[in-house]
């Protein structure tokens, strides 16, 4: 065998998606970034680490493709021709997408080990790892192996209502224990306009973000508002950029992403 | 026999057995080790499980695929719509390990487990409704779980073995999103218990779907009866121009076209009311709280159907038991 492969050294940023609740919208945010971070010209990749529900390739529109072998390892599936956006997931490796992934714990670990270890990244400028909720056996391992690469941080997802914020309070928590820097937290999910009276509702309440961000002491980097057209431009694998440039869902990811660029910018 | 590999050598007398790694046909067997290390027999805890399980009536597993569909919310609901019987006692346990939402949901935060003789005594919201979750087990709300799978089985093992319920109704299971350990070893331990069935949560978008599918697909590899889909969040009803408006678009057709499709019954659809959730923080009940909303109605039928097919299920199981004898 060879020497074990380090791919993820030519990797220059990496970021974590994390949030101990689910449904409060990881893999939209991952996404969201991915891509206005390739409009500003960066080459990125999103890893996929939900193994039991993997959400990407969907919101790519990519769910059928195959995973192609190369000498260096395995070759994620690209979005487009030039080959600046690239995705692996263990969607792309079922015959099936209604196959249930019924792995216990040291299963999972090794799928994600390879996933690690053995994709072919090519000097992305940033990689994106959208994990699944939790504080388990996927975060544990990812967090171990990627110690060495020195990652960038974790972006927190949490949805306002307190449900959701106890459990990223328990996320915070696990970010501190395994030391991985905090980059901040987003609101998700914050307020809904009505599209015909154009009143504003807190379905999910609000500001619960905010005050945990406050009272962690860690930055707080926005609120995202519910917009059905960018669920529903997720669902169709559309970018919601193209769509909607205007809405005020994507001022606030673009926000986001220009933090992010700045505080890597930062960074020694 | 179920437990011999499907690459095992001839004669392979089952990992389960007594006689694994020992037959001559495990000569040679690259497994040999590993089953004559294996303490033989079934786990004497699901033996146990059972028996501390017979005083409970009716189990029911609240499952989804995807996260923040509302299992909790449902559960709790669920619930406390059953206890509104004064006359059932019900119970709630919560597996969901590293994300236990139960606790500030029925109002219990900050309560903590009992011990006694007949084992760990659950928490009440009131005299017929019992809970237990990890939450209670733990020292503060910035306290996390950081465990992988082994320790949340044996978690949740306890929780199955030692939990002293009394005589109940219904016990309420509310477990994780995913298809991974916490799964397998709830449908595992429960497998010589009498389980009712499981309820899929859902919400209407593509993208929580597919994710149900899986898990519609887990049920049937584990051999677990579903009771029906329910789908959650769908349509939003402005409180200010009362309009409805879709958050979550149902591009694919939503829980109906998806539980018509895999065969299973639906059991109906709850509407966003942004109440629920408000009630849901502040631990109080949504039925008690917000008589008037349509939410109320819908949660109050999918309870009936569920209480339906329980009895029914019960009528029946009892009918084989009697033709076995």
């Amino acid at each position: 065998m060879s020497a074990p492969r380090d791919h993820l050294s030519t990797v220059k940023h990496v970021i974590l998606v994390l949030s101990g609740k689910g449904g409060v919208g990881k893999s939209t945010v991952a996404t969201q970034i991915a891509l206005s971070l390739r409009d500003a010209g960066h080459k990125v990749g999103i890893l996929d680490v939900d193994l039991c529900g993997p959400s990407i390739p969907k919101m790519f529109n990519v769910s059928n493709q195959d995973i192609h072998q190369c000498p260096e390892g395995w070759l994620p599936v690209f979005v487009d021709k030039e080959q600046t956006l690239g995705i692996m997931s263990i969607s792309f490796l079922l015959d099936n997408q209604n196959d249930a992934v019924v792995w216990r714990g040291p299963k999972k670990t090794a799928m994600i080990k390879q996933f690690l270890n053995d994709v072919y990244w090519k000097d992305m400028d940033y990689l994106i790892i959208d994990t699944p909720p939790g504080t388990s056996d996927e975060h544990i391992t990812v967090m171990e192996n990627l110690k060495q690469y020195n990652p960038d941080g974790a972006i927190l997802v949490t949805t306002p209502q307190a449900v959701a914020v106890g459990d990223v309070r328990r996320e915070l928590t696990f970010c501190r224990k395994t030391r991985i820097p905090v980059i901040g937290i987003i609101e998700n999910m914050s307020g809904f306009v009505c599209p015909h009276c154009s009143e504003c509702t807190n379905i999910f309440s609000k500001g619960g973000g905010e005050a945990l961000a406050k009272q962690s002491e860690v930055p707080f980097l926005g609120c995202i508002p519910l917009d059905p057209q960018l669920t529903q431009s997720l669902e169709e694998g559309q970018s919601f950029a193209d769509k909607c440039s205007s809405s005020p869902t994507m001022a606030a990811i673009n926000t986001l992403v220009k933090r992010l660029m700045a505080i890597d910018r930062d960074l020694p | 026999m179920a437990d011999i590999p499907q690459d095992a050598p001839e004669q392979c007398p089952g990992t389960g057995s007594g006689e694994a790694g020992k037959a001559s046909a495990c000569q040679g067997c690259p497994n040999q080790t590993l089953c004559s290390a294996k303490p033989q027999g079934p786990d004497p805890d699901i033996a146990e499980i059972k028996e501390r399980l017979t005083s409970v009536k009716h189990k029911i597993l609240v499952l989804s695929g995807k996260g923040g569909v509302g299992k909790s919310t449902f559960t709790a609901h669920l619930a406390h719509g059953l206890a509104a019987d004064e006359s059932k006692q019900v119970g709630v346990l919560d597996v969901d390990i590293c994300g236990p939402s139960i606790p500030r949901i029925l109002g219990l935060e900050g309560e903590q487990v009992h011990q006694s003789a007949s084992g760990w005594s659950p928490v009440y919201v009131t005299d017929n409704l019992a809970v237990m979750s990890v939450g209670f087990l733990l020292s503060g709300p910035d306290d996390a779980v950081i465990w992988r799978g082994p320790k949340k089985n044996g978690m949740i093992k306890q929780f199955l073995r030692d939990v002293d319920w009394g005589d109940i109704d219904y016990l309420v299971i509310d477990t994780p999103p995913g298809t991974s350990d916490e799964h397998i070893s709830t449908t595992q331990y429960l497998s010589q218990t009498h389980v009712d069935g499981a309820v899929l949560l859902t919400t209407p978008q593509e993208v929580a779907i597919q994710d149900v599918r899986k898990e519609i697909n887990f049920c049937r590899k584990v051999n677990l009866p579903i009771i029906g889909v329910v789908e959650n969040m769908s349509g939003f009803v402005c409180p200010h121009c009362t309009k409805e408006s879709v958050i979550f678009p149902p591009t694919t057709g939503g829980g109906e076209k998806m539980a018509a499709d895999a065969n299973i019954t639906f059991l109906g659809k709850l509407p966003l009311d942004p109440r629920i959730g408000k009630c849901c923080d502040e631990g109080k009940s949504f039925f008690d709280e917000v008589k008037d909303s349509p939410a109320t109605q819908a949660f109050k039928d999918i309870i009936e159907k569920i209480k339906d097919y329980c009895s029914k299920r019960k009528e029946n199981t009892e009918v084989d038991t009697g033709e076995e004898k």
